[in-house]
């Protein structure tokens, strides 16, 4: 039995490497590491990130993507059959008969409701329909900021340059320039939202800098950008009372005889009843995928993350772009358990705390790009150097007392307060102690491809944010997520608008998931899942294993 | 490294929950039923653990979304303990439920139409006046804030204050669930901070520049030579591109 005396939050075994840590701070923060060759970045990327590794990926077999590499855990999933058997479902009586069905409560949906009801939607023809609550959205989380080029010093063009490059010059031209184009807008409209960010006396921003950004551009609202950006947002769909229904996840979307999506199948989680919505036009919102934790990551994302998008947007024939891609973030918590997986920012290493392995020996650049970092703490444990949890997880330490040593007492305390209330829940205290850390699923940098338009190739389907794929090639900036989803969530309700106004829909059809059925026979491809996934289950084993299927 | 440890890591890193079974167990009443969870866990993980899936109750589990806010007692305490169930461990003798929604009424409002006046939050959200000064609002806050004061502040009519008071709000709802004069605590400091965000704070001149440019098409033609550069060349300037501030105490972001 593993001893479960604590001392300041860590074990002994742990301590004793802290120790270690300790003994060599000063010797550290004299000889920092050096960072890497480009030769040397490229090296262990290939041995070590999961984008570059063999066997993370592999060839789909079917659809309009047949043969494009993809992460493995999503081939699964676009290999199983529909977890929807068309048989199941009466088409003759629908259930709502709207204009607009938005697909995700999260940030992408929210805004897509609001500049479709601006554009002319009658609000009781709009329906947001979700997973979880409104609003229960990677959007809520992201703590850092939402990138805007609007200081004199810096220009959109510089914006765009920066996302271009940053997602290795693989980003759609078009969606990069509208990205960097319309952010001074959205920030303004946040302005008149009344999102109360960061600024200085004269109220101008205060904008900070960020990985791979050569201006600052950074506008943030203290600790919690994500949530009060989208709490406004949804506060004012609140005032609207645009219809949403939550609890409901769409598990398939609905066509018509034209060959134009025209709604979908809703799934009450809680009465398991299903729901017919017929819609002259569809926006997807559904969000990335962290939670089908690819790879075998611990995952930042939210409860509902399971990629529903893509497997419903495949279906009906969308294409997907860069999933042979996952951003993973260097510093996830390894360590206590509760809080395996959250990040912590990426500030500690800015403001100087060097990664150091189990013997305190430093091994890497602390500031190197996000994926070449994580690659080496991959690597360091891979070699054992690590330091292993009780529950098994790896990872290394982030020697976080060094920032007070460098910027004198207190910076902690008052530039990491969010971290430190954090670590302080499980007795640790980060001023003190270094923190372990290990790489952990951050973002889908690809997915559904879209236009300027947000068009998908299908007509009828719309779809913005982290579902979506082009925007941000195969890697994405930080403070490019927020601006993603108000960009092109404001782009999806205006357009989606006016596709309504000319549409016609047909007779309604799931045949789309008996073809595809029959492709999976035709290839030959066995599967015993079925997808979309909805929810993870994190069950205990214990628990699964004696679990019957009676009731 | 030998290749066995090297192995051993990789199956750790898929495997974990595995190894619980070693820790010490600690027992919990999970609405009252009794269960057996490895110490250490979270109240999310300890009801995961012990066989529930859930649909409600459960949201970012990281502390920003406030779905899982909950209360608990330990056995022969009178007590009641206010939490998120992603970030509370599990104590022995725990009792533990879900609070699967708040039934808090909102006000509607046109924010247009408002003025940031002293009167303002009182006129939409007249119940504050029955505020009573218990201070049970900030006990049962799981953010730790001084609910009270913020609600004092919005009485007051200081929204400013209120709004910064009131800002690491989750809007969990466990406030108003408490309140015995029914206030919405957490729908009130809502409105404080959009009249502050629109009305009270000042507003970026740069900003305003920009937006103007941007009408006038200023950059349309940069960013068009931007996308039609060959590679090479795009490569090249990306590369030369000069980096304004590389200062730590600058870098934000996640």
């Amino acid at each position: 039995m593993i001893s479960l005396k604590l001392i300041d939050g860590y074990p002994e075994y742990m301590l004793k490497s802290i120790k270690l840590v300790e003994e060599k701070r000063e010797k550290n923060m004299a000889s920092p590491v050096k960072p890497m060759s480009l030769k040397e970045r490229e090296e262990i990327l290939n041995n070590y990130h999961p984008d570059y590794m063999k066997g993370t990926r592999r060839e789909l077999r079917i659809g309009v993507d047949k043969g494009k590499l993809l992460y493995n855990g999503l081939v699964d999933l676009l290999e199983a059959k529909s977890v929807l058997d068309p048989r199941d479902v009466d088409l003759s009586r629908v259930d709502y008969d709207i204009d607009l069905l938005i697909i995700g409560g999260g940030g992408a949906g929210t805004v897509a409701s609001l500049f479709a009801y601006e554009s002319g939607v009658p609000v009781d023809k709009i329906l947001i329909v979700t997973k979880l609550r409104h609003g229960d959205a990677n959007s809520m989380m992201a703590q850092g900021g939402i990138q805007a080029a609007d200081r004199p010093e810096d220009s959109p063009a510089l914006h765009y340059l920066d996302i271009y490059g940053g997602g290795h010059f693989a980003n759609k031209p078009e969606l990069a320039r509208a990205l960097a184009l319309d952010a001074p807008k959205i920030i303004n409209w946040h302005q008149e939202l009344g999102v109360m960010y960061d600024r200085q006396e004269d109220g101008e921003f205060q904008e900070l800098s960020g990985g791979g950004t050569c201006r600052n551009r950074m506008h943030s609202c203290k600790d919690y950008s994500g949530m009060e950006i989208l709490r406004n947002i949804r506060d004012r769909a609140r005032n609207l009372e645009i219809p949403v229904l939550e609890f409901c996840p769409i598990v398939e979307l609905l066509m018509d005889d034209k060959g134009q999506v025209a709604g979908g199948i809703a799934f009450n989680l809680e009465t398991y009843e299903y729901y017919v919505i017929r819609a002259k036009a569809t926006i997807l919102a559904t969000g990335g995928s962290g939670r089908l934790h690819l790879s075998n990551y611990p995952t930042t994302n939210h409860y509902g993350a399971t990629g529903d998008g893509l497997i419903m947007a495949y279906h009906v024939g969308a294409n997907l772009l860069d999933l042979d891609t996952i951003q993973i973030h260097p510093t996830g918590d390894a360590y206590p358990e509760p809080i395996v997986g959250i990040l912590s920012t990426e500030k500690i290493r800015g403001l100087g705390a060097i990664p150091v392995n189990a013997n305190g020996d430093p091994f890497v650049f602390p500031l190197e790009p996000r994926d070449v970092e994580a690659a080496s703490f991959i690597r360091e444990c891979k070699m054992g150097r690590g330091i292993v949890t009780p529950t098994g997880m790896p990872g290394v330490w982030l020697d976080s007392p060094m920032i007070d040593l460098i910027h004198g007492k207190g910076t902690i305390a008052t530039k990491l307060a969010g971290e430190v209330r954090k670590f302080k829940r499980f007795g640790i205290d980060m001023t003190k102690y270094p923190i372990l850390v290990y790489p952990t699923l951050h973002y889908q940098n690809g997915g559904v491809e879209i236009n300027e338009k947000t068009e998908t190739r299908v007509p009828g389907l719309f779809a913005a944010g982290e579902v979506t794929g082009g925007v941000h090639g195969r890697n994405r900036l930080m403070g490019n997520s927020l601006l993603d989803y108000n960009v092109f969530g404001r782009r999806a309700g205006i357009y989606a608008a006016k596709y309504i106004k000319k549409v016609k829909i047909g007779k309604l059809t799931l045949n789309h998931l008996d073809k595809y059925n029959k492709m999976l026979d035709q290839a030959n491809i066995k599967s015993t899942k079925t997808a979309p996934v909805i929810l993870p289950e994190y069950r205990g084993e214990m628990a699964l294993s004696r679990a019957l299927d009676i009731f | 490294m030998s290749k066995k440890n090297q192995i051993l890591v990789e199956k750790m890193i898929a495997k974990k929950s595995k190894s619980a079974e070693k820790t010490s167990m600690y027992e919990v009443f999970i609405m009252g039923k009794s269960y057996k969870v490895p110490a250490g866990l979270t109240i999310m993980k300890a009801l995961e653990y012990a066989g529930y899936r859930f649909i409600r109750g459960c949201g970012c589990r990281a502390g920003f979304c406030g779905a899982c806010s909950t209360v608990y007692r330990i056995e022969d305490e009178q007590k009641l303990g206010f939490d998120l169930a992603c970030q509370k461990v599990v104590e022995d003798k725990m009792y533990l439920v879900q609070l699967p929604f708040v039934p808090a009424a909102k006000a509607e409002y046109d924010l247009n139409k408002l003025k940031p006046t002293e009167s303002t939050i009182l006129t939409i959200y007249p119940e504050i006046a029955r505020c009573v000064s218990c201070n049970t609002c900030t006990k049962s806050c799981p953010q730790d804030i001084e609910v009270m004061k913020y609600i004092q502040m919005a009485i007051r009519g200081d929204i400013a204050k209120c709004a910064e008071i009131s800002f690491d709000c989750i809007q969990c709802g466990l406030c108003a669930m408490r309140c015995p004069a029914d206030i919405k605590h957490y729908h009130v400091s809502q409105l404080a901070r959009r009249l502050r965000g629109k009305y009270i704070d000042p507003k970026s001149k740069n900003l305003a520049k920009r937006l103007k440019e941007i009408e006038e098409k200023k950059y349309d033609n940069d960013i068009e030579e931007l996308i039609k550069m060959d590679k090479d060349k795009i490569i090249e300037t990306y590369k030369s591109r000069k980096i304004e501030a590389e200062a730590a105490e600058d870098l934000g972001g996640d």
